[in-house]
């Protein structure tokens, strides 16, 4: 049942989108982000939603799929809808009851943070979905690289994050094993109640970090076996490379983001 | 010709929980030759695997020498050299990926020794060939079985070509269909690229068909030969507290009994026509 958990939630794909570079994908994901906080117009939000339909689009993830992500917030995007429509003071009052009111400017307010909002989780995930993690840490090491020179050990934390998800699957199966081991000595994961069950979940926390700790002594020694000493001399097979496509992207991308500035403030 | 691992003396000790020197190792004298097909067995704590880490460096010795092609374990600055000379294949096949993808868990090794990006796909692909892997490159090693991810293991070894390869109880955790496939290709390694295999098992079956087998006992080599001189020495095994192949077993109590079953029946090809006879 725990491998059912799927982590970065990646489309496999061959399209425009999953071919960009990583790189580029990430700073197009960032100033799509910065972006969204710069719209203040109608038709600002317009083109926002239209780059992104046609991001959809292209990369041809079924866009049900894709609104799947939002389902979990949901319930964030109705409240921030409705603390913004009742709590914007205004002066064209639509609807009123007592002291309640709703006003134009709190209408507009409350649909737009709510649009922000769903655009926001929909560009990001858009990332995520059609950039596998493993690209996803390529793209984030050689974007930090820079970084190197303050000492931050960019190597490490790609390498790093390069364990965690090849053992994630690992560990999760694992735990499903020490689960049914517990439960078939009587161990009860499933009813009493919150504090019950924390205290259930002792006996399979300790096996599982004991196991994880020997693995990892264990992955330490076939690394060094093969002769792993650290991120410097070291070569990778897979080379970033930049293409026209990258290049159209971004371009398109700032394309519209000059246009929206234009648009809301000038 | 010179011998590709050469042990003089070769002691190792370490200290216990309870303060106490333990030797793992004493003074074991041992030649291995280009291209030999050498298993060792012995039971638990017999030091088979300590000595098995060192051969890739990983552990140094407390007194005595090892050199591995010439090179003194003991050298700070060969130890690369070494590592890239003997491989090492552990026994958990899923402690030892890296990657999240077969592909990437091959370049593993050759990434560490900067080799160019166009040779190490190159390499890749030779190594997945070599372990009959080529078809699974871009799949996850949590969807393979433990034979498919031992392969893929032995791969990342070949693909920085190495003359040793040592394996410490690679089939220990695998089904018997896994086992058959790891010793397959270890054997394939073996007869066609000539690489000197080092393999550690307490599978007796697993070394019949070996060049030389070394038996360990209380880190010391207590008897080593060809298979066959070996396994016929059925009391002193179980005096070791070791199997015999079960065919050399069946052999040796039906020769209890009068039969005249020739002694180095290993396999049950072998004794199928000794009792046709």
């Amino acid at each position: 049942m725990l491998k059912d958990i799927t982590l970065g939630q990646y489309f496999p794909g061959q399209s425009f989108v999953h071919l960009l570079d990583p790189r580029i994908k990430i700073i197009i994901t960032f100033l799509f982000v910065i972006l969204i906080f710069f719209v203040k117009t109608y038709l600002g939000y317009g083109m926002v939603f239209l780059f992104l339909v046609a991001v959809i689009a292209i990369s041809k993830i079924p866009p049900k799929y894709v609104l799947k992500g939002l389902k979990p917030l949901l319930f964030i995007i109705i409240l921030t809808f409705i603390l913004n429509v009742f709590f914007t003071s205004g002066e064209t009052v639509i609807w009123s009851l007592g002291r309640v009111k709703v006003t134009q400017e709190g209408l507009r307010q409350g649909i737009f943070m709510a649009f922000r909002l769903i655009l926001l989780v929909t560009g990001t995930s858009m990332l995520t979905l059609t950039t596998s993690p493993i690209d996803l840490t390529d793209g984030i090491e050689s974007l930090l690289k820079p970084l190197k020179i303050i000492r931050f050990p960019v190597h490490e934390l790609a390498m790093m994050m390069t364990i965690a998800l090849r053992f994630i699957p690992t560990l999760l199966e694992e735990t499903d094993k020490i689960m049914k081991a517990q439960m078939a000595r009587g161990a009860d994961f499933e009813s009493g109640n919150i504090i019950q069950r924390a205290k259930a979940l002792v006996p399979l926390l300790v096996p599982l970090f004991i196991s994880a700790f020997r693995r990892a002594d264990e992955l330490a020694m076939a690394m060094e076996a093969r002769c792993y000493r650290g991120g410097d001399n070291r070569t990778r097979m897979k080379v970033l490379k930049t293409h026209p496509r990258d290049y159209i992207a971004l371009l398109c991308t700032l394309v519209l983001m000059i246009i929206i500035i234009w648009d809301s403030y000038l | 010709m010179e011998p590709i691992i050469k042990t003089e003396k070769l002691r190792f000790e370490y200290t216990n929980q309870e303060e106490q020197q333990i030797a793992a190792l004493r003074d074991i004298n041992l030649e291995i030759n280009k291209g030999e097909f050498i298993v060792i067995i012995g039971h638990n704590g017999s030091g088979k695997s300590t000595l098995a880490k060192h051969i890739n460096a990983i552990l140094k010795p407390s007194a005595g020498v090892i050199w591995v092609k010439g090179m003194d374990t003991r050298d700070d600055d060969k130890v690369w050299d070494i590592r890239q000379t003997a491989g090492m294949v552990f026994q958990n096949p899923d402690n030892q990926l890296v990657a999240t993808i077969v592909e990437e868990d091959v370049a593993f090794g050759p990434e560490n020794l900067a080799i160019p990006p166009e040779e190490i796909r190159k390499r890749i692909k030779e190594a997945l060939e070599k372990v009959g892997m080529e078809s699974y490159a871009k799949s996850a090693p949590h969807y393979l079985s433990g034979g498919q991810k031992q392969r893929v293991a032995i791969a990342g070894i070949i693909a920085m070509k190495p003359e040793i390869i040592v394996l410490d109880e690679p089939t220990a955790m695998l089904d018997p269909s896994g086992r058959r496939e790891v010793m397959e290709t270890i054997h394939y390694l073996n007869k066609q690229e000539g690489i000197t295999v080092v393999h550690i098992t307490h599978y007796m079956e697993e070394a019949i068909d070996a060049d030389r087998v070394i038996v360990m006992e209380k880190g010391k080599v207590v008897m080593q030969g060809k298979p066959r001189d070996i396994f016929t020495k059925v009391e002193q095994l179980k005096a070791l507290g070791l199997d015999v192949p079960q065919m050399a077993e069946l052999a040796y109590e039906l020769r209890k009994e009068g039969l005249d079953i020739s002694p180095d029946v290993m396999t049950v090809e072998e004794m199928v026509n000794s009792l046709c006879q």
